[in-house]
């Protein structure tokens, strides 16, 4: 079945339905791979991942073994980790810092700014052997976003500002919570794979709409630890009002207003209350530094963010950077991490690592709830010929806003992804 | 008292893996003082503190059971069906007297609805205390040997 028709969107009928091989079928998984991956900006790795001359953490993005490294200026550089020679992996570690990077399969070794440096034996090859030509490839593009790097592998790829277009002042959002504007990845990474496409992963990232039923248990504990989680009121299914956005080009987000706790700054009993004073000093050094509007915005305020396609930022119980890549079309592996500003103080830092575990990761009081869904909804899919299409239309018929549990966010983007699929 | 040796600690293990196993949660939580804490540090970090670096599970004593709460509530949804676990341990070793300090391989294997197994391969590291004359866990870590969780996916279970 050709893409054009697995999205099916008729606005004045208020029909748009996915249909289901969109999820299953390994033909459309492979146009994936060329059309939307190989297309798109993808995450690879922050800024402070690596910090020093000679740094490198090494990654697989979209299939590509990747050396994310500082080079001999500190400057920060992506280079495809495979040997010129043969192919081999250059390096082999999953981080560290080097000098020189040596393939060891028959020695050839580059520097830090990827030039070939030694051959041995280089005497036989022939006078045309240009040691200069063969240094560690780089992707077609690279470039950053206030310390969150990308890659694209198409030259011609709009840049990378243009392409986060008004994501972007959802990032700054998210980095405002340092004083610094600066934000680091913490120590420690969950890398766990999901029996399910990378798709629902998207979706499930930013539907609001689960939250009650997935996560029933997880509400049960932060009642039961004190917090107040309100009655949703009439015709709502949540306790506090949120938004769904469509931010353009498939980006998209969640903008909520916070009942849960946040580490900046929204104090919950689950903290203790030897972090009180702490969550009232950052909130005041909001207030301070961006007016009592802004420090609303950040403090107050929980989203969930999509980069298309494969990257969110999630800002709610804590901040998690989490990118996804596809292994097979029931099959993806997720990589998250969190991240804090650069100036946090220890105990900060604590209640930000704990209030994480509180609800995201591979052993927290939600996440596995999240994926036990996405791999019932896998296995549902198997009877995908028979039961072909599902229905995302909610709050379609509807005026002005769009809430967190509507899907106009997520309409917008299997709308992209339609588009990308389509485009010649 | 008389001295602790290893067969003590033996026994107590293979009754805490057998509370496991069989779900029976709360009389493993029976087991852990009330300043009990549990954890399982990242594949990737498999040495670190909880104050500064990102773990899979670092729980309280509250957590902990808040955790049993959670997994014995259907709603639960990672575990219902409940997987289905055996955990053998071995080469269990006293590394301290003085906290006493043990450390023990586990292999458990985990099933669940539709899937082959899942191998949870690595070591146990817990601080035990004597309550009232018996054995009584006061720090449990789980670390597990595999490079990142992959394919292992969540630790929805208590390891």
């Amino acid at each position: 079945m050709s893409a054009s028709r697995l999205v099916l969107h008729e606005p004045e009928q208020h029909r748009f339905e996915i249909n289901r091989a969109a999820l299953v079928d390994p033909a459309i998984f492979r146009e994936e791979q060329e059309r939307i991956f190989e297309r798109c900006w993808l995450y690879v790795g922050h800024e402070s991942e690596v910090r020093a001359p000679g740094d490198f953490r090494t990654r697989t993005v979209c299939g590509r073994p990747l050396l994310l490294c500082r080079d001999s200026k500190n400057e920060l550089r992506v280079f495809l980790n495979t040997c010129r020679h043969r192919g081999t992996i250059v390096c082999r570690e999953a981080q560290g810092n080097a000098e020189r990077y040596t393939c060891f399969y028959h020695g050839w070794t580059y520097d830090r700014d990827g030039r070939l440096y030694a051959v041995p034996g280089q005497s036989a090859y022939p006078p045309n052997f240009d040691r200069t030509q063969l240094g560690l490839k780089e992707p077609s593009r690279v470039e950053a976003y206030r310390g969150f790097v990308f890659l694209n592998f198409d030259a011609n790829a709009v840049s990378l500002r243009e392409y986060l277009g008004r994501a972007a002042e959802y990032i700054d959002l998210v980095l405002d919570q340092s004083p610094s504007g600066r934000m680091e990845v913490i120590l420690g990474t969950q890398e766990y794979d999901i029996r399910a496409n990378w798709k629902l992963l998207v979706e499930n990232s930013f539907d609001d709409y689960h939250l009650l039923t997935t996560h029933a248990t997880w509400l049960d504990y932060l009642k039961s630890s004190g917090v107040e989680v309100k009655r949703p009121e009439k015709g709502h299914v949540l306790p506090s009002h949120g938004l769904g956005k469509d931010l353009g080009n498939g980006h998209g987000t969640t903008d909520n207003v916070n009942f849960r706790g946040r580490p900046v700054a929204a104090w919950i009993p689950i903290y203790g209350e030897a972090a009180k004073p702490e969550l009232e000093r950052i909130r005041a050094e909001l207030v301070l530094r961006l007016g009592a509007e802004r420090a609303k915005r950040v403090a107050d305020t929980n989203r969930n963010l999509l980069i298309f396609p494969n990257l969110v930022l999630l800002d709610g119980s804590s901040v998690s950077v989490r990118s996804f890549q596809p292994l097979a079309p029931d099959r993806m592996r997720v990589r998250a991490w969190a991240l804090g500003p650069v100036e946090e103080s220890p105990l900060a830092r604590q209640v930000r690592l704990d209030s994480f575990l509180t609800f995201y990761g591979p052993g927290g009081f939600a996440t596995p709830d999240d994926i036990a869904a996405l791999e019932s909804v896998q296995e549902g899919l198997g009877a995908y010929k028979e039961v072909q299409w599902s229905p995302l239309t909610r709050g379609m018929a509807k005026e002005g806003e769009q809430l967190n549990t509507d899907e106009a966010h997520l309409r917008a983007f299997w709308m992209q992804w339609a588009r990308l699929m389509q485009a010649a | 008292m008389s001295e602790i040796r290893r067969a003590d600690i033996e026994d107590f293990l293979y009754q805490e893996a057998s509370l496991l196993d069989a779900w029976r949660l709360d009389e493993w939580l029976a087991l852990l003082t009330d300043e009990a804490t549990y954890r399982v540090p990242s594949n990737d970090q498999p040495q670190s503190d909880p104050k500064n670096a990102l773990f899979t599970i670092a729980d309280d004593i509250r957590r902990i059971r808040a955790r049993v709460a959670r997994l014995k509530d259907p709603h639960a949804h990672a575990e219902f069906p409940r997987s289905r676990t055996r955990r053998l341990i071995s080469n269990v070793r006293i590394l301290e007297r003085s906290p006493l300090v043990v450390e023990a391989n586990f292999v458990i294997y985990r099933y669940r609805a539709n899937e082959d197994v899942r191998t949870y391969v690595g070591r146990y590291r817990h601080t035990l205390v004597m309550r009232d004359g018996a054995l009584r866990i006061q720090a449990r870590e789980a670390i597990l040997d595999s490079m990142e969780l992959a394919s292992l996916g969540t630790v929805s279970f208590i390891l």
